[in-house]
């Protein structure tokens, strides 16, 4: 009994294992596509439009309605205090340093991370990628690295959006409706928001996720199990582990980037 | 890699003294497969296959579904690798090439697959044009009409602007077909060209086919269970059945062959030497079972 509980663990340990060495050779052919991509910008375009553009409406409201949360919930604590006039600061920071990139990019792992991991995983199942192969065109790099190109830039856009937004919902909820300062609430943004510390952080945040989010959704689909319960089953992996990665890497940043 | 299979005249070919009979006055064969083994898990798919396929003729794989007709095309396009032996194309080791060389080779061979696979967010015309943008730097103009003639060689040409999504299965494998010659391959592999076909469109593709052969100097190589329309195009036919070669030469020798397992494929008859079922336990003793242990 132990003997077999311990033989099961070690075989779905290897098997975890492979798994992350195929990921990691599949990201090293999809970035090694780069050269090839470089001169082709209408396929990366394609991508932007695919990942990037098709996500801003649910980008945006999301991000318009945490921006507004924020604002009701920051003025509630910090009225007590009699600091309302910090409200801003407190919107902006929350949202450019943590919310913009984490909701983003569980968002797009939602939105656009299921839908590459289908289509790849479909272009499997009905030997798309195989006959790119036969036609000597690398699947990786033609149908692959385009959309991971896509995905990385396209994430620290939308996640400038959402905190954009957010800010905006902030300022509606806080000023318009609950009276704060107008003045109060953009000048002490405008002074403690620190460029590099706060927005640059961000930025790196979003777009080491856009790698992340982007390579998890197409090495399921790349590797999935090519028929409908396999192409299933790998999209629900790859929003799960996205999210995971996500939340994980962000701790880990944030550990590295905020705490000294 | 196992391959250590030397050039030897082959032995294994059962009841025939005519093996792919050399055509054109003794040129090397385009396809040369020595000692082939394949498994998938523990099947032994194929076992042991040799088989020359010559220059410029029309050369039939036959045999029953199952035996590994589509993996010996995968085999020799390269996507598949073998336990042991090995496949020379055009004198290249198929399975010896580096990536380039591999690609290089593969833009000579055309493949048509059993399921079509057109890229399913391409027109047609896109998906016929796909290979010539990848591979060849053509003026617009030369393109279009490159394109338009290979859509009318399969009559497909008012279907230019449809997705395939909206194509028929037999139309989806005519647009395979014509993508699969846009780029005039030295060699195509069709996988099952006729299934799905009406016998007009049978009738075209056959003609079609031969076409090709006579004007472009290509080779092809037909997979396929449709007995008398491959037997009336084939140059070469080469049988297979239970992972083996029972029986290769001309239309007319493997006509008129002897052999049961021979026979039973050609003739259709439904169970002899050869299975038609997939290995299983007595059906009578599978339905008087109270259980099988994979749990039904
Ligand atoms: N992806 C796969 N995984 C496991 N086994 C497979 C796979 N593809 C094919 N096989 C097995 O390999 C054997 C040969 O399959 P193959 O597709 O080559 O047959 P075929 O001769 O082309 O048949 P058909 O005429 O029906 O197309 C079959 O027994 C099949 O069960
Ligand atoms: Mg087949």
């Amino acid at each position: 009994m132990v003997i077999d509980a311990l033989v099961r663990l070690g075989r779905s340990g290897l098997t975890a294992l492979a798994g992350i060495g195929r990921a990691h050779v599949l990201l090293a052919g999809i970035v090694g596509g780069l050269p090839e991509l470089l001169p082709r910008p209408r396929l990366l375009l394609a991508q932007i439009y695919n990942i990037g553009v098709l996500s801003v409406l649910i980008i945006a409201v999301s991000g318009l309605f945490v921006g507004m949360v924020l604002g009701l919930q920051g003025y509630y604590v910090l009225n007590q205090f009699g600091a309302d006039e910090s409200l801003g600061i407190m919107v902006a920071a929350s949202l450019v340093r943590e919310l913009g990139p984490v909701v983003t990019a569980l968002l797009v792992a939602g939105r656009a991370g299921s839908a590459l991991t289908a289509e790849i995983g479909l272009m499997k199942a009905t030997e798309q990628l195989s006959a790119l192969e036969m036609m000597a065109v690398d699947p990786v790099r033609r149908v692959l690295t385009p959309r991971f190109f896509g995905g990385f830039l396209a994430m620290p856009l939308l996640a400038a959006m959402f905190s954009a937004l957010g800010v905006l919902g902030g300022w509606f909820v806080g000023v318009g409706l609950l009276g704060v300062d107008d003045g109060a609430f953009w000048s002490q943004m405008q002074a403690k928001l620190d460029f590099r510390e706060d927005v640059i952080n961000g930025v790196i945040k979003s777009l080491v996720f856009g790698v992340v989010v982007t390579w998890i959704a197409l090495f399921e689909g790349y590797d999935a199990t090519p028929t409908s319960a396999g192409v299933s089953r790998a999209t629900t992996r790859s929003v799960v582990h996205a999210a995971l990665a996500v939340l994980g890497l962000d701790f880990i940043l944030t550990a590295l980037m905020f705490g000294d | 890699m196992g391959n250590g299979v030397p050039d030897s005249p082959t032995t294994v070919t059962a009841s025939s003294d005519a093996q792919a009979p050399a055509p054109t006055g003794g040129t090397e064969p385009l396809v040369r497969i020595r000692g082939l083994r394949f498994t998938r898990g523990d099947t032994l798919v194929l076992d042991g296959v040799d088989m020359d396929i010559p220059r410029g003729a029309v050369t039939a794989i036959m045999g029953p579904s199952g035996t590994g007709k589509t993996t010996l095309l995968k085999l020799i396009s390269g996507q598949l690798r073998p336990q042991a032996g090995s496949i020379e194309v055009d004198g290249l080791d198929v399975h010896r090439l580096g990536r380039q060389e591999l690609y290089r080779l593969r833009t000579r061979m055309g493949m048509l697959f059993q399921s079509g696979a057109l890229l399913g967010d391409l027109t047609v015309f896109e998906n016929v044009a796909f290979p010539l943008r990848e591979h060849a730097r053509l003026p617009k103009s030369l393109l279009r009409r490159l394109v338009l003639m290979k859509l009318e060689a399969v009559g497909l040409r008012g279907a230019a602007h449809l997705m395939p999504a909206q194509l028929s299965g037999g139309m989806a494998r005519r647009a395979a077909l014509a993508r699969a010659i846009a780029l005039d391959p030295m060699m195509v592999m069709y996988d099952e060209p006729f299934t799905g076909q009406d016998p007009i469109s049978m009738g075209v593709l056959v003609s079609l086919v031969h076409q090709l052969n006579d004007a472009g100097g290509l080779s092809s190589i037909i997979v396929s269970h449709d007995v008398p329309e491959t037997l009336s195009i084939a140059d070469h036919v080469h049988v297979i059945a239970n992972g083996r070669v029972l029986c290769s030469g001309t239309p007319e020798h493997v006509s008129a062959q002897s052999d049961p397992r021979v026979r039973q494929f050609l003739d259709g008859a439904p169970d002899g030497p050869v299975h038609f079922h997939y290995p299983s336990a007595p059906l009578a003793e599978e339905l008087l079972a109270a259980g099988s242990r994979r749990g039904w």
